[in-house]
């Protein structure tokens, strides 16, 4: 492939022997057809994905669909560039799943997005003032028939009471003479207006919502199709002063908090998203709330995520040598039993675990005749996680090492032992060093997995056991988790937060791990 | 673990074959792309919404309900109805597990449902969010509700939902071990302690003080007992609903409610245990293993199957205490503010959803009480519990509809396994009451 210097064009240019190399399609008639397959179906993928995106207008979208699909089809529709084809479904992976979430996260810590803070302002002003559409107590109600003139949108109303007919537009309210009533009180002709059908009526079902006939003292609305109502909205927006006023208070837009607040500092509950710039972030830091027990949760949740590593690896490892041993008779039916635990679903098995754990009923006292409080003391809840993520995790480093013992070549240990050394020396000095030297990257992201452990902590403990005096932060509580009931467990769901404390999570996760796997290339000098 | 593992796991040889994996990974790769590029512009898109709208309205509209698997399963006829009768579509979408935020998530995309069947305690956050309108029911209307559905369903002054079942917690007793329903719940527990001690019994009563988890407690179980010992969570407005600036915990009738609880915790009496959950309970007294249980009617199937000889009644309070007062649960029907078809599924949720004919065929599928009165009382002839459930919700009260609630669960979830556990009450209760009021503070 390194020959190739001739540009694009030649391939064009039709066959010529001298470079054939470089234009026949290497591979056998299924090959060619798997290809021809694999092209068409990014095609139609492209197709597919740009249909949507052109209807709603979303040119960026588009944009960025035509650039993927022009890079992937110049990749692919030469034997060539074969860097390029290895090279771009990984950048592609890496763009959709690593760094969109992450800019993406960026962005949001930057915003109040959350409950109460999730659509525009636009959209608040439009759910307050809905919102605040009171029915005027003991007003007629009236049967409503859909009909139009012209084209344009007309309630005909009936009013049972003082059996009067209207019609009702954007203008105004007008009674008319000569419609005829069906059953259940509801118009069903009137001269100069074709009353609509239950599906053209449904077909404008946006229309009708929006129209609201005025009347003295407020408007007439529909209530779905066969209904209309008389009400007033008690809250009106004005662009001019960008305050919400009505029963008798204002309500001024505060830019900064993105809600509506009045003088006397209550707020409106509909509220929009806005830009605060770094204030989550510094929330993390400066809040007491939020950092005064930072130190201790850090701790614990460095220590957690160390002693799984340290365990699973041990406990793993150890399995791993006991079956490696020539002797053992068997082999299968244990790696089989051991692989058990990994192969079950973690999600599951924690919950298992929980109920195992119970005080009265869970299998662990029953069996043990003990009445201990797993799950209820600091100490015995540490030991349950450890104990729980200990179960789930050794069988993937017995796996780990299993695989890498087998690749230490059996002349070493044959040499080992001819010099004179002890089966401890041997492990120590030549097998110990050996398999590090294939574990320690995967420890190191054992270890940020571990780090950030949700799964293992929430399903288990929920982060409890709670001192009686504080009850934000638990003794099992990692960073993540305690984060999370920070951010989901106060105001609703607080995403602009939880974002920023994420960001700050996953540093730390990057130091350590960088920290981490500078120790692993150490190791490599070792050999 | 799991992960690392995916992460890691070795690439395929690069031979013939892994032309096609290349291009399989090209159109994920694409797909994802898209995708996001579509998340990306979300923000536009639902401004675009409302002018794509006349475009879409040449088809027939389709009315999108979103409710649980049984609800889903009742509905589906009365919307199929609705929607021939109207010319349109009808689709009941199933929607297990997560509901609110889903509906949340979903609606804020411009991909929500035009009704939504849910609990009335979500109305706050909905509210906040723009997410559902008010139901403009006239005053007659209303009338054919039970006060509590009615109550429940009406923030800051407006209806939000059709109401069309109330549920809440009652004793469940068995009358072969207890035929005497006790008066107080010091009675209960004596009784409980007696048939415990002649051995026939394993537990005093089942009484669920941790949510499933088993590691924070049920704020939702509790509140009987704390009310009855004179705590309250909030303050009332002039207008009915709860007011937040009034918090009741940490106030000196709060620690005392709580006093009481612990009482009868681990270390007083042993009949209030944290191992209890809402499952084991049942579990216990469906093999009559306890002769009391706190549920509600979502349990009347199970203890029936269990052939246990029951009976129900109002969840007893303290001794000279005041009245147990159970939350009520209100199941109702809501409109999206930003569905497509907002006229029809007004028309849908007031005329047909509102309907006796519905309320019972709920009924029928789920003994939990009607909340229309008319339902009520057919449901009452045709199953005797529906009375005793009514009975037991007369003191209740309507959970809080109110987002602030929020700040509520954490802290009081801690504090009742605190108590409950035997920890000092008082600073307990303190340190909950401060935690929820700083909470609450953030808010603003």
């Amino acid at each position: 492939m390194t020959i190739t210097r001739n540009p694009a064009r030649s391939d064009r240019a039709g066959a010529g022997a001298a470079h054939s190399r470089a234009r026949t399609w290497p591979g056998s008639a299924t090959g060619v057809a798997v290809r021809v397959l694999a092209l068409g179906l990014i095609v139609g993928i492209a197709l597919w994905a740009a249909a949507p995106l052109v209807s709603s207008g979303d040119w960026t979208g588009m944009a960025i669909t035509a650039v993927a699909t022009g890079i992937a089809l110049w990749a692919y529709l030469t034997p060539r560039r074969l860097p390029a084809k290895y090279l771009l479904p990984t950048t592609f992976l890496l763009v959709a799943f690593q760094v969109f979430p992450v800019l993406y996260t960026m962005s949001l810590a930057l915003t109040n997005t959350g409950d109460g803070h999730l659509g525009t302002k636009s959209e608040a002003i439009t759910a307050i003032e809905t919102s605040s559409v009171r029915r005027e107590a003991g007003s007629a109600e009236f049967r409503l028939t859909v009909a139009e003139k012209d084209g344009a949108l007309v309630f005909l109303l009936a009013d049972p009471a003082k059996r009067a007919a209207y019609a009702g537009t954007e203008d105004g309210l007008r009674e008319i003479g000569g419609a005829s009533l069906g059953p259940g009180g509801r118009i069903t002709a009137a001269e100069g207006y074709t009353v609509l059908t239950a599906a053209q009526a449904s077909a404008r079902s946006a229309e009708i919502t929006a129209l609201a006939v005025p009347v003295k003292g407020g408007a007439i609305r529909s209530q779905g199709l066969t209904r209309a109502y008389q009400g007033r909205a008690a809250l009106a927006y004005k662009a001019g002063c960008d305050c919400v006023s009505g029963d008798g208070k204002i309500w001024r837009s505060d830019e900064e908090q993105g809600r509506f607040v009045a003088e006397d500092g209550s707020a409106l509950p509909q509220g929009w998203k806005v830009g605060v710039g770094l204030s989550n972030l510094g929330a993390a830091l400066t809040n007491p709330k939020i950092n005064a027990h930072f130190a201790g949760v850090f701790v614990w949740n460095l220590f957690y995520a160390i002693a799984v590593v340290a365990l699973t690896a041990a406990l793993g490892l150890a399995a791993a040598l006991v079956l490696h041993h020539p002797r053992m008779r068997g082999v299968r039916a244990y790696r089989t039993l051991i692989v058990l635990p990994y192969a079950m679903p973690a999600f599951a098995m924690l919950l298992v675990w929980r109920d195992m754990f119970n005080t009265d009923f869970g299998l662990i006292n029953r069996m043990l005749g003990l009445h201990t409080d797993w799950l209820g003391t600091p100490f015995t809840a540490r030991l349950s996680v450890l104990l729980v993520q200990l179960w789930l995790g050794f069988p993937y480093m017995f796996l780990v090492a299993t695989g890498a013992l087998q690749t230490i070549p059996r002349e070493y240990m044959e040499a080992a032992e001819v010099d004179g050394a002890s089966p401890w020396q041997r492990f120590r000095k030549v097998t110990l060093p050996l398999l590090l030297l294939a574990l320690a990257p995967l420890l190191v992201s054992s270890f940020a997995f571990n780090f950030n452990n949700f799964n293992g902590i929430f399903l288990v403990t929920s982060g409890g056991p709670f001192p009686s005096d504080n009850p934000t932060v638990g003794a099992t509580d990692l960073l993540i988790t305690y984060t999370f009931r920070l951010a989901f467990g106060q105001q609703g769901a607080q995403y602009g937060l939880a974002a920023a404390m994420s960001i700050y999570v996953y540093l730390i996760v990057a130091v350590i791990s960088i920290i981490g796997f500078r120790r692993t290339r150490a190791f490599k000098e070792v050999t | 673990m799991r992960r690392t593992f995916g992460a890691l796991a070795p690439r395929p040889a690069p031979r013939l074959v892994s032309g096609l994996a290349l291009g399989l990974a090209a159109c994920l790769a694409l797909t994802a792309c898209g995708g996001s590029g579509g998340s990306a512009g979300g923000d536009t898109a639902t401004g675009k919404a409302s002018s794509a709208a006349p475009a879409e309205n040449a088809e027939a509209a389709t009315l999108t309900i979103w409710a649980d698997q049984k609800r889903s399963e009742t509905l589906k006829p009365f919307a199929d109805a609705f929607a021939k009768e109207n010319g349109v579509k009808a689709d009941v979408v199933v929607v297990a597990q997560n509901q609110q935020q889903t509906f949340v998530t979903a609606s804020q995309a411009g991909k929500g449902p035009d009704v939504l069947v849910g609990a009335h305690d979500w109305i706050g956050n909905l509210v906040q969010n723009g997410l559902i309108d008010p139901i403009q029911m006239t005053q007659d209307q209303l009338d054919g509700y039970v006060d509590v559905a009615r109550k429940a369903v009406t923030y800051d002054g407006q209806v939000y939902g059709v109401p069309y079942a109330v549920e809440n917690l009652a004793l469940y007793r068995n009358t072969d071990l207890a035929p005497e329903a006790p008066k107080t719940f010091d009675e209960l527990v004596a009784t409980g302690a007696k048939l415990k001690a002649a051995g026939k019994v394993k537990e005093i009563v089942g009484y669920p003080i941790s949510q499933q988890d088993g590691q924070s407690g049920d704020t939702y179980h509790m509140y009987p007992l704390y009310t009855s010992g004179g705590g309250h969570l909030f303050g009332t407005k002039p207008n009915g609903d709860p007011d937040p600036a009034d918090l009741g915990v940490g106030t000196p009738e709060s620690i005392a409610a709580f006093e009481k609880v612990a009482e009868f915790g681990e270390k007083g009496a042993g009949a209030l245990k944290r191992s209890f959950t809402s499952d084991n309970s049942a579990a216990l007294f469906a093999d009559g293993k306890t002769a009391f249980m706190v549920s509600g009617p979502w349990r009347l199937a199970d203890v029936r199957t269990a052939g246990v000889k029951y009976d129900v009644t109002p969840v007893p309070g303290f001794k000279g205490g005041d009245p147990a007062r159970s939350f009520v649960g209100v199941q109702a029907f809501f409109v999206a503010s930003k569905g497509k078809n907002k006229a029809l599924a007004q028309e849908f949720v007031t005329n047909t959803l509102a309907s006796a004919e519905v309320s019972q065929a709920l009924f029928d599928a789920e003994p939990r009480m009607p909340a229309l009165k008319s339902a009520l009382a057919y449901a009452s002839a045709k199953d005797p519990d529906v009375a005793k459930f009514e009975a037991a919700a007369e003191n209740g009260v309507p959970l809080p509809a109110i987002p602030q609630m929020v700040a509520v669960w954490g802290p009081f979830n801690t504090l009742i396994h605190a108590v409950v556990k035997g920890e000092n009450v008082g600073p307990a209760v303190k340190a909950a009451g401060k935690a929820i009021a700083e909470q609450l503070g953030q808010n603003g």
